[in-house]
């Protein structure tokens, strides 16, 4: 060969080497050994185990939700970039920029709706994830921690969508901004009720550090634009990290360990076991000759690639959805800011209208009181509940099925008896007009509400004497509670938050 | 003294603190930076022109300033339009009172709390007459309940 042969020749196969040289990995794997490694030798994949439990994969178990949740965040991080490179966070410029966005810049109203929809889908995936890692009991040891980062995850979610809806400066926008600095400030209520506030004002010190000013304005917005393009973002990235790192740290997915695993099927490639052949002493990883992974080899199937075939599905559902919706719906856009009329009613996206609800009893109670008594309770479920049985079984088994049943049923008609009352006979207020305000702070819809389900969940305990069931009785009232308020603020509340069976009834004006 | 640390562990101890310190020290004086030293924003006294332009009996909405200006009888009143509860602005029905379009609070013709969250009374707002002669209402300052301006 000549060198101008030889180097013609390698110019033909530059294309193919630069591929090869680029994955470690380089021809599509073939044997279990290749497989495992494509999975090793892969940054964005390594991640991953190298074998999966095939029970981890059963659709009914996840319903992906955790990777619909990733998938979701991929979305709105690609779609929020380039956002940013027309929104103007000033409060002059802000709502013309996103009209801009929304009629002028070439798909940009697309992509608005796509950020739109994805985080909407976020909130509802986060709300679905945390309730199926709670009724498979998926939170129990080792997994207590990555429940914690889990809540840490579900508050970051909701603090980007709500920091998020502000970013337009619209009707909606303002006056979430308004009614979220005033509940920021409403430890007020309080230490005005005891008068203390002249000394120890916390509510204050909230609402100035959110607004950075006296009123809300462009100090407010530039304030929240950060929180959403940077601080959140940020978190929230490194928090999903520890997450996945925690998920894999903690052994993989929950699954019922007490019976093994199934068989795998005749005549499935992955029939062949991948049995360690090296002794893992040798790199000081286990003691013995043996490592105790693997316990069932015949019951997992290598991850390369049939985790990456489910991930993708996931990935591939997400996006159709996102974009189906973005297809068909706008994002709203309201009038411009007006700080002299809010709309009637004022309502804030679907997944407040609960808050918003527990709120137009007491701000101190709905908006800071009980969301804080609801994410320790939450917090303290893994470490109150140590019964490591029904792990990886929906509801713990039939026992739980029945208690999440009553207790739907018991959430569902307290909480919808409550409202009744509310709506038909006031509250103390209405009874007693002179009632002084910390009498309401503590006796109120929301509280007696709180009060109803740990009632109900004490006598769960009582009855069956599990920690695990009364755990399951609480979140399933609260589960229930949350639909109910929401419903009611989304749909049953018309003009200066009024009762209305239909919109239709609203009075004209 | 069998209990007694080392003298390596101490200074290990000591050291390990003093960066403890250092850096929660340097996090405080970083944290100053998000809280305002000035509280930036518009001027809130108002001036609303000659008394003698509103009629007796009339109600006026300050839409810019937040408040609404009564004239009675007895003289000009202030009643701001900010609710208590999370600072929506409210509505007023003549004859009836205020109420919120946010979260349902009812207030009375006089600002009292009739119904709703709302965990106080409507402040009525400082009334004077400016040396040009002009109705001036400051939105920052309250005045109890009932006291009226007269020209």
């Amino acid at each position: 060969m000549t060198p101008i042969q030889e180097f013609l020749e390698n110019l033909k196969q530059t294309p193919r080497h630069i591929r090869e040289s680029a994955m470690r990995n380089g021809k599509a794997p073939e044997t279990d050994r290749e497989r495992s490694q494509s999975t090793l030798h892969n940054l964005f994949l390594h991640m991953q185990s190298v074998r999966t439990d095939r029970r981890s994969l059963r659709f009914a178990y996840t319903f992906g939700l955790g990777l619909i949740l990733t998938a979701s965040f991929v979305v709105l991080t690609i779609t929020g970039i380039l956002l940013m490179v027309y929104y103007k966070p000033g409060v002059e410029l802000a709502y013309n920029s996103v009209k801009d966005i929304h009629f002028v810049v070439p798909a940009g109203r697309f992509i608005r709706n796509i950020h739109r929809w994805s985080a909407h889908l976020m909130v509802l995936a986060v709300f679905l994830h945390m309730a199926r890692v709670f009724y498979t009991g998926s939170y129990k040891r080792p997994r207590e921690f990555n429940w914690l980062i889990g809540l840490a995850l579900l508050v970051f979610t909701l603090g980007l969508s709500f920091t998020g809806y502000l970013l337009p400066w619209d009707q909606l926008a303002y006056w979430a901004v308004t009614i979220g600095a005033n509940i920021a400030s409403s430890p007020r209520e309080v230490t005005d009720a005891i008068g203390i506030t002249a000394w120890f004002d916390p509510g204050g010190f909230q609402k100035q550090l959110l607004l950075g000013a006296n009123y809300v304005g462009q100090e407010s917005l530039i304030r929240f634009y950060v929180l959403h393009v940077a601080v959140l973002p940020l978190l929230i990235s490194a928090f999903m990290g520890l997450h996945f790192w925690r998920v894999r740290k903690d052994g993989g997915l929950s699954r019922d360990e007490s019976k093994p695993a199934p068989p795998a099927r005749i005549g499935d490639r992955d029939l062949e076991v991948f049995a360690p052949t090296k002794t893992y002493g040798l790199m000081a990883v286990v003691r013995g000759r043996t490592p105790v992974v693997g316990r069932s080899p015949e019951g997992s199937v290598s991850s390369w690639p049939n985790l990456m075939w489910a991930e993708l599905a996931a990935f591939m559902f997400t996006i159709a959805v996102t974009l189906v919706l973005s297809y068909f719906f706008d994002a709203p856009l309201k009038e411009m800011a007006n700080p002299a009329i809010p709309e009637n009613p004022a309502k804030a996206p679907w997944y407040f209208l609960g808050l918003q609800e527990l709120v137009s009893y007491s701000a101190f109670m709905g908006g800071v009181g009980i969301p804080s008594i609801v994410l320790i309770g939450l917090g303290l479920i893994p470490y109150l509940d140590r019964d490591p049985r029904g792990v990886g079984i929906w509801f713990g088994g039939p026992a739980g099925r029945r208690t999440f049943w009553q207790s739907l049923a018991y959430g569902l008609t307290s909480v919808i008896a409550l409202l009744a009352v509310t709506v038909n006979f006031g509250w103390l207020r209405t009874w007693f007009p002179t009632i002084p305000q910390i009498a309401i702070i503590i006796l109120n819809p929301a509280t007696v509400i709180v009060a109803m389900f740990s009632a109900w969940s004490l006598w769960v305990l009582r009855r069956t004497g599990s920690i695990r069931m009364s755990a399951v009785a609480l979140f399933t009232c609260f589960l229930a509670g949350f639909v109910v308020l929401t419903a009611m603020g989304s749909i049953f509340r018309g003009p200066n938050w009024h009762f209305y069976w239909w919109p239709s009834q609203w009075p004209t004006h | 003294m069998p209990d007694s640390p080392k003298r390596r562990d101490f200074l290990g101890l000591t050291a390990l603190w003093g960066v403890v310190i250092a850096m929660g020290t340097a996090l405080a004086g970083v944290m100053r930076l998000p809280k305002p030293a000035v509280q930036p924003g518009p001027l809130r006294v108002f001036k609303l022109g000659d008394p003698a332009q509103f009629a007796v009996g009339s109600t006026t909405r300050v839409e810019t300033g937040g408040f609404f200006l009564f004239r009675e009888e007895q003289g000009f009143h202030a009643i701001s339009s900010v609710c208590t509860h999370l600072g929506c602005v409210v509505a007023h029905n003549e004859g009836e009172g205020f109420a919120c379009p946010c979260h349902g609070s009812r207030f009375s013709t006089d600002g009292s709390v009739i119904g709703g969250p709302a965990p106080a009374a409507l402040p009525w707002l400082e009334i004077v007459l400016s040396p040009d002669g002009q109705l001036q209402v400051n939105a920052e300052s309250a005045v109890p309940k009932g006291s009226r301006f007269k020209v």
